[in-house]
C-alpha cells in the first residue's frame, strides 16, 4: 500500500515537472538558436516570464467567438498534460504507464490539433481558416509516416505500451538496428513538422506566407494564449522525450530508490539539451520549404518509416 | 529473437546493408547530379564496408580483395570519372525534373516487399547467419534497375546500371563469399570499360543531340518513322540520307 | 600451342595490331588473314573433337564439345567471309568520307576484338567467364553502331548499350544464384564450382529447384534480351539497322546465336535438376511470341535492314521455340536452323548493304530496279529472300520442316500458329522485295565495285545443307543433339 501511494505520488510528480519544465526547454532553445545566429540571448527561464505576463492579461474576444472559442484553449492544455502524464519522463513503470499505449498517445495530439483547427475556423478570419487548411494537411501526411514509425517498434518490443517498449529496449542492450535508425530519422522528421519547426513552419514569424501553427492562433490574447503556447511547449517536450525514451532510454529510472530517480533526472535532462542544440543546428541550416513542398518532405519521412518497417520484418526477424 | 541474438559484427552487416538500401532509396529521389554520384560513392563505400565485415565474420580473406576491388571501382574510380564528364560536359549543377517522386519511392517500396517474397524462397539454401540480407541485395539490384527505367537523365541511367551491378556483387558476397576471384576481376573489368564508353557516349550524344535528357532520343521509335513517299512517275532519287 | 590457343589469340592479337595500323589500306588484308588463319585452326579443333570426343583444357577452363565447336567453325566462317566483304566496302565508305581514319582503325580492332569475346564466350567452361565475354562482345560492338554518328546511329548505340546492359546484369544474377545454388551442393572450399562440367556432373543429383528455377528466369531474361526474344527486343532493330553493314551481318548472324547457345547450355543445367519441362516451356512461350510479333512487325518496316533485323528476331524466336521443345527431332531441326540461318543472314546483310550504296538510301520505297542496275546484287537480294523465307531446296525449308514436324509429334496445335507466321513473313518479305528487286530503276543509278563472293559462298553452303547434308556434318548434329536433349533423332 504504501510503495502504491509512492508510486502515484512519483507519477503525479512526474507529470508536474513535465509540463513545468516545457517552458524551460523552449527558452533553452531560443538560448541555443541566438548563440548560433550571433544574438545576445535571452534568460533561460525567459518563458516563463511570458507566460506570466499573459495570465495577467485581459482577455479580447471577437464578436462572435463562440464558446468554443473560449473552451478550447482549456481541451488542447488538458490533452497535452494528460499526454505528458503517460510518456516516462524519469521512471518507467509508474502506475500511470498503464494507459501510456502510443495509439492513444497519438490520439491526444489528434485531440488538441482538431479542436485548435476548430478554433481557427470559428471567428471566420481569413487566417484562421488558412491557418487550419494548412496544418490539418500537414498532419494527415505526418501522421501515417508516425504511426508507422510507432509500429516499427512496437513490433520490436511487441507492445504498444511506452512504458514497456521502453523498458524492452533498455534491457536489450545495444543492438544495431537498421529499423530503429530509420524510424528514428522518420520520427525526427514528424516531430519536425508537429511541432511547427523549420522548415515546415517558422515558428518565429507571423508572415502569411509562412504561418501553419501561429494562422490558428492569432486571435488568442491573455491567459487563452498563455495556455496554448505553454501547451505547444509541452507538445515538442514530448516528442522529445518520446525520442530519448525510444533510441537513446539508458539512465532512465526502472526502480524507484531516490538514487535511481536522480540518475534518471540528470541523464533525461543532458539527453533534452543535447537533443535541443541538435534541433537548432537542423533549424539553421535548412531553409523553410515552400508550403508545396511539405507533402515531398513528409513523403520522404513516411517512405522511411516504410523503410524501417520492411527492414525490420526482412533483416530483423528470423535470424 | 531475430537481430538481437547475432554478434556485433552481423548486426554491423544488417546496419550497412539496411543503409546501402537506403542509398537506393535515395538516388531514386534525388534530381540534381552532384548529389546522385556521391550518394553512389557512399553506396560503393557501404558496400565495401559490408564485404569487410563478412570476410571478417566468416573467415575468407579473398573476400578483403572483394572489398577492395569495391572501393577502387565503385568509390573512387566511376564516381571521380562521371564528376569529371558532368563538369567537362558542364551539367554539374544540373537537376533533372523527376515526375511524381513520391510514386517512385513508393515504386521502391514495392519492389523491395517483391525481392522479400523473392528471397523468402531461396534463403533456405544458405547457411550464412546475414542470409536475410540476400532480399536486401536482390532489392538494390531492381531499385537500380527502376533508376535506369524511370529517370531522364542519361546520367541517372548510367548510375542506376552500376548500381545494379553493385546490387549484384553485393548479392554474391552475401549468399556464397563472393565469387572465384577471375569471375570477380572479369566483372570489374567489363564495368570498367562499360563506364568508359558511356563517358565517351555522353559527348556523342551531347553532340548529336544537344543534350542528355533521354526523352528527346526517339527518332528510331516506331511511331516516328517517316511515312513511305509515294512514287512518281519518273521514280525519286532522294539524296542519301543514310547509307 | 594448341588449336584452342591458336583460335582465340590470333583474333585478339590481330584486333590490337589493327588498333595501331587499322586506317592504313593494308588493314583490310589484314582483317581477312586473321580470319582465315582463326577459320583454319576451328576446323582443325573441329576435326580433332570429331575423331577425339569432347575436349577439356588442362585448366578445365576452356571446354570443347560437339555443340560449341561446330558454332566456333561457324563463328570463325561467317567472321572470314564478312571480313572479305568488308575490305571493299569500308574502303568505299572512307571514300564517300561517312567514316574518318581514326574510326575504321576503332572498327578495326573492335572487328577482331568483338569475333575474340564471341569465341571466347563458345569456349569457355567458367559460366562466370561465360558472363564476361557476352558483356565484352556488347562493349566491343557498341561504339562500332555509332559509327556513322548520326543522331540516329548514336540513339540506337545508346539504346543497345542500355537495354543490352540491363539484360546482361540480369544474367549475371542468374550466374551468381546458381553458383549459389551449387555451391550449398558441393561445399564451399572448391575453386571450381562455377564450372560447366562440374555443374552439369552434379546438376544430375539435383542442384535446388528453387534456387535454379529462379536463376534460370533471370538468365532467360538476361541472355533472352541478347537474343533478342519480344518483348526484350527493341535494341534489336536500331542497333543491326544504324551500323555499317559488316557489322549488322555479324551481330545478326553471329552474336544472336551465341546468346542462344548460353541460354541452351543453361538449360542442359536446369533440365538435369528439374525433372519438369518448365525452362522448355518458357523458351517455348519466348520463342512464339517472338515469332509472331516479329512477322507481324516485319509488314510495317520502311527501312531494308530493320526488315531484315526483324526476320533475324523471327527466325531467332523460332529456334528458340524449337530448343524449349527439347525433343531429339525439335532440337536437330534447331541446330541445323542456327546454321543456315546464319549463314543466309549474313549473305542476305551483304547483299542489302551493297544495295544501300547502289541506290544510295535504306528506304524501302526508294530502291527500286536492283535487278536491271547490278543483276548480281538483284539476284543475290532475290535468292537470298527466297532461301530465308523458306523455299526449298535451300536448307532453310529443311530445318523449318523438322521444326514443324517436332512441334506436330509434341504439341499438335502450335503448328498452326508456326504456319501462319511463316507464311506471315513470307508475304511481309515478298512484298518489300519484290518491289526493290524488281520496278523501275530511278535515273542515274550506276552498278558499284561489289564483291559478292562471300554471297555465293554462303547461298551455296545453303543450298548443299538444303539438297542433301552430308554424313559428317550430320553426325555432327546428331552429337549435339544427344548432348542436348538426351537422344538422338536418327
Amino acid at each position: 500500500m504504501d510503495s502504491q501511494l509512492t508510486a502515484w505520488a512519483l507519477a503525479a510528480g512526474q507529470a508536474l515537472l513535465f509540463i513545468a519544465a516545457a517552458p524551460l526547454l523552449a527558452g533553452w532553445l531560443q538560448r541555443v538558436k541566438c548563440h548560433m545566429q550571433n544574438r545576445a540571448a535571452p534568460a533561460v527561464w525567459q518563458p516563463y516570464r511570458n507566460l506570466a505576463k499573459l495570465l495577467r492579461k485581459r482577455v479580447l474576444l471577437a464578436e462572435n467567438a463562440s464558446w468554443l472559442f473560449r473552451a478550447v484553449p482549456y481541451i488542447v492544455f488538458g490533452a497535452m498534460l494528460l499526454a505528458a502524464a503517460v510518456v516516462p519522463l524519469i521512471a518507467v513503470h509508474l502506475p500511470s504507464a498503464a494507459i501510456a499505449d502510443l495509439i492513444v498517445l497519438v490520439g491526444f495530439f489528434a485531440l488538441a490539433r482538431f479542436f485548435t483547427a476548430l478554433a481557427g475556423l470559428d471567428i471566420g478570419t481569413a487566417f484562421g481558416g488558412m491557418g487550419a487548411s494548412r496544418e490539418m494537411m500537414v498532419s494527415a501526411l505526418a501522421e501515417p509516416a508516425m504511426l508507422m514509425a510507432v509500429f516499427t517498434l512496437s513490433m520490436t518490443a511487441t507492445t504498444t505500451n511506452l512504458s514497456v517498449a521502453t523498458d524492452y529496449i533498455l534491457q536489450a542492450g545495444l543492438v544495431l538496428r537498421p529499423s530503429f535508425l530509420f524510424a528514428l530519422l522518420a520520427l525526427a522528421m514528424v516531430a519536425v513538422a508537429e511541432s511547427s519547426r523549420v522548415p515546415v513552419d517558422n515558428p518565429a514569424t507571423h508572415l502569411e506566407l509562412t504561418m501553419l501553427h501561429e494562422a490558428m492562433i492569432l486571435e488568442y490574447g491573455g491567459r487563452h494564449l498563455a495556455l496554448i503556447e505553454w501547451a505547444s511547449q509541452i507538445k515538442l517536450m514530448i516528442y522529445s522525450v518520446l525520442i530519448v525514451d525510444f533510441f537513446f532510454p539508458w539512465g532512465i529510472a526502472t526502480g524507484f530508490g531516490a538514487k535511481a530517480l536522480v540518475i534518471g533526472a540528470i541523464a533525461m535532462t543532458a539527453k533534452l539539451m543535447l537533443l535541443a542544440v541538435v534541433l537548432i543546428v537542423w533549424e539553421t541550416v535548412l531553409a523553410k520549404m515552400r508550403l508545396f513542398r511539405v507533402p515531398q518532405f513528409l513523403g520522404f519521412a513516411f517512405m522511411l518509416s516504410l523503410l524501417a518497417m520492411l527492414t525490420h520484418v526482412v533483416l530483423e526477424t528470423g535470424g | 529473437m531475430g537481430i538481437a541474438s547475432l554478434g556485433l559484427y552481423s548486426q554491423a552487416i544488417i546496419l550497412f546493408a539496411a543503409l546501402a538500401l537506403f542509398t537506393s532509396f535515395i538516388m531514386l529521389a534525388q534530381a540534381r547530379m552532384m548529389p546522385l554520384i556521391f550518394t553512389f560513392a557512399w553506396q560503393g563505400l557501404l558496400l565495401a564496408v559490408v564485404s569487410v565485415l563478412v570476410a571478417i565474420v566468416s573467415k575468407h580473406p579473398h573476400l578483403y580483395v572483394s572489398a577492395a576491388l569495391t572501393f577502387a571501382l565503385k568509390v573512387m574510380v566511376i564516381p571521380w570519372l562521371l564528376y569529371r564528364l558532368s563538369v567537362q560536359l558542364n551539367m554539374q549543377y544540373d537537376a533533372e525534373a523527376i515526375e511524381h517522386p513520391t510514386l517512385l519511392l513508393l515504386g521502391g517500396v514495392a519492389l523491395v516487399i517483391f525481392s522479400y517474397f523473392v528471397a523468402q524462397s531461396i534463403v533456405h539454401l544458405s547457411g550464412l547467419a546475414t542470409r536475410n540480407t540476400i532480399a536486401v541485395s536482390i532489392a538494390i539490384e531492381l531499385l537500380g534497375m527502376l533508376l535506369m527505367c524511370a529517370r531522364k537523365s542519361a546520367v541517372a541511367q548510367v548510375i542506376g546500371f552500376m548500381s545494379m551491378e553493385s546490387g549484384i556483387f553485393f548479392a554474391a558476397v552475401v549468399s556464397t563469399y563472393g565469387m572465384p576471384l577471375i569471375v570477380e576481376l572479369g566483372v570489374a573489368f567489363d564495368v570498367l570499360v562499360a563506364s568508359i564508353l558511356f563517358g565517351v557516349f555522353f559527348f556523342h550524344l551531347r553532340d548529336s543531340f544537344g543534350s542528355l535528357d533521354v526523352g528527346q532520343f526517339n527518332r528510331l521509335s516506331e511511331a516516328n518513322q517517316p511515312m513511305p513517299v509515294r512514287e512518281a512517275a519518273g521514280g525519286g532519287h532522294s539524296a542519301g540520307d543514310h547509307s | 600451342m594448341t588449336l584452342l590457343e591458336v583460335t582465340l589469340l590470333v583474333p585478339l592479337f590481330g584486333g590490337l595490331l589493327l588498333a595501331i595500323v587499322g586506317h592504313r589500306p593494308v588493314a583490310g588484308w589484314i582483317n581477312v588473314a586473321v580470319g582465315i588463319v582463326t577459320f583454319g585452326a576451328a576446323l582443325a579443333m573441329a576435326l580433332e573433337v570429331f575423331a577425339n570426343g569432347p575436349q577439356l583444357s588442362p585448366s578445365r577452363m576452356f571446354y570443347i564439345d560437339a555443340f560449341n565447336v561446330y558454332l566456333v567453325v561457324l563463328t570463325a566462317f561467317v567472321g572470314l567471309t564478312t571480313s572479305i566483304f568488308s575490305r571493299p566496302y569500308m574502303r568505299h565508305e572512307v571514300e564517300r568520307g561517312r567514316v574518318t581514319d581514326r574510326r575504321l582503325r576503332l572498327y578495326h580492332a573492335m572487328y577482331q576484338c568483338f569475333l575474340f569475346s564471341m569465341l571466347l564466350a563458345l569456349s569457355t567452361n567458367n559460366l562466370g567467364v561465360l558472363w564476361v565475354a557476352m558483356e565484352l562482345a556488347t562493349l566491343t560492338t557498341v561504339l562500332l553502331v555509332s559509327l556513322y554518328r548520326t543522331p540516329e546511329a548514336t540513339e540506337a548505340a545508346w539504346k543497345y548499350f542500355i537495354l543490352c546492359g540491363v539484360g546482361i546484369a540480369q544474367a549475371l544474377f542468374g550466374t551468381v544464384l546458381i553458383y549459389f545454388a551449387a555451391e550449398s551442393k558441393l561445399g564451399g572450399e572448391r575453386d571450381d564450382t562455377l564450372l560447366w562440367t562440374v555443374l552439369h556432373g552434379a546438376a544430375g543429383g539435383g542442384l535446388d529447384p528453387a534456387v535454379i528455377t529462379l536463376a534460370f528466369v533471370f538468365l532467360l531474361v538476361g541472355y533472352g534480351t541478347k537474343v533478342g526474344l519480344v518483348p526484350l527486343h527493341n535494341w534489336l532493330p536500331d542497333a543491326h539497322s544504324e551500323g555499317p553493314t559488316p557489322m549488322s551481318a555479324v551481330l545478326s548472324g553471329l552474336l544472336l546465336n551465341v546468346a542462344l547457345y548460353a541460354l541452351v547450355r543453361v538449360k542442359m543445367l536446369v533440365d538435369a535438376s528439374l525433372h519438369t519441362n518448365l525452362a522448355g516451356h518458357l523458351m517455348m512461350g519466348f520463342g512464339m511470341l517472338s515469332f509472331t510479333v516479329a512477322g507481324l512487325f516485319l509488314h510495317r518496316q520502311h527501312d531494308v535492314k530493320r526488315m531484315f533485323s526483324y526476320s533475324s528476331i523471327e527466325h531467332m524466336g523460332l529456334i528458340t521455340f524449337g530448343f524449349g521443345i527439347g525433343a531429339p527431332l525439335a532440337t536437330f531441326g534447331a541446330l541445323l536452323h542456327m546454321t543456315v540461318h546464319s549463314l543466309t543472314k549474313s549473305a542476305i546483310f551483304v547483299t542489302v548493304g551493297h544495295a544501300c550504296q547502289l541506290a544510295g538510301t535504306q528506304r524501302i520505297d526508294q530502291i527500286r530496279g536492283l535487278i536491271r542496275t547490278q543483276p548480281a546484287i538483284g539476284w543475290g537480294l532475290l535468292l537470298g529472300t527466297v532461301a530465308i523465307a523458306g523455299f526449298p531446296p535451300f536448307g532453310v525449308f529443311i530445318s523449318e520442316f523438322l521444326l514443324l514436324m517436332a512441334a506436330m509429334k509434341s504439341w499438335p496445335w502450335l503448328t498452326i500458329p508456326l504456319l501462319i507466321g511463316f507464311g506471315v513473313a513470307f508475304a511481309g518479305l515478298f512484298r518489300h522485295m519484290q518491289r526493290m528487286v524488281f520496278g523501275e530503276p530511278p535515273p542515274g543509278q550506276k552498278p558499284v565495285e561489289a564483291n559478292m563472293l562471300p554471297v555465293v559462298v554462303h547461298l551455296v553452303l545453303v543450298l548443299w545443307l538444303g539438297l542433301a547434308i552430308p554424313t559428317f556434318l550430320a553426325r555432327w548434329f546428331e552429337q549435339a543433339t544427344v548432348l542436348i536433349s538426351g537422344a538422338s533423332p536418327l
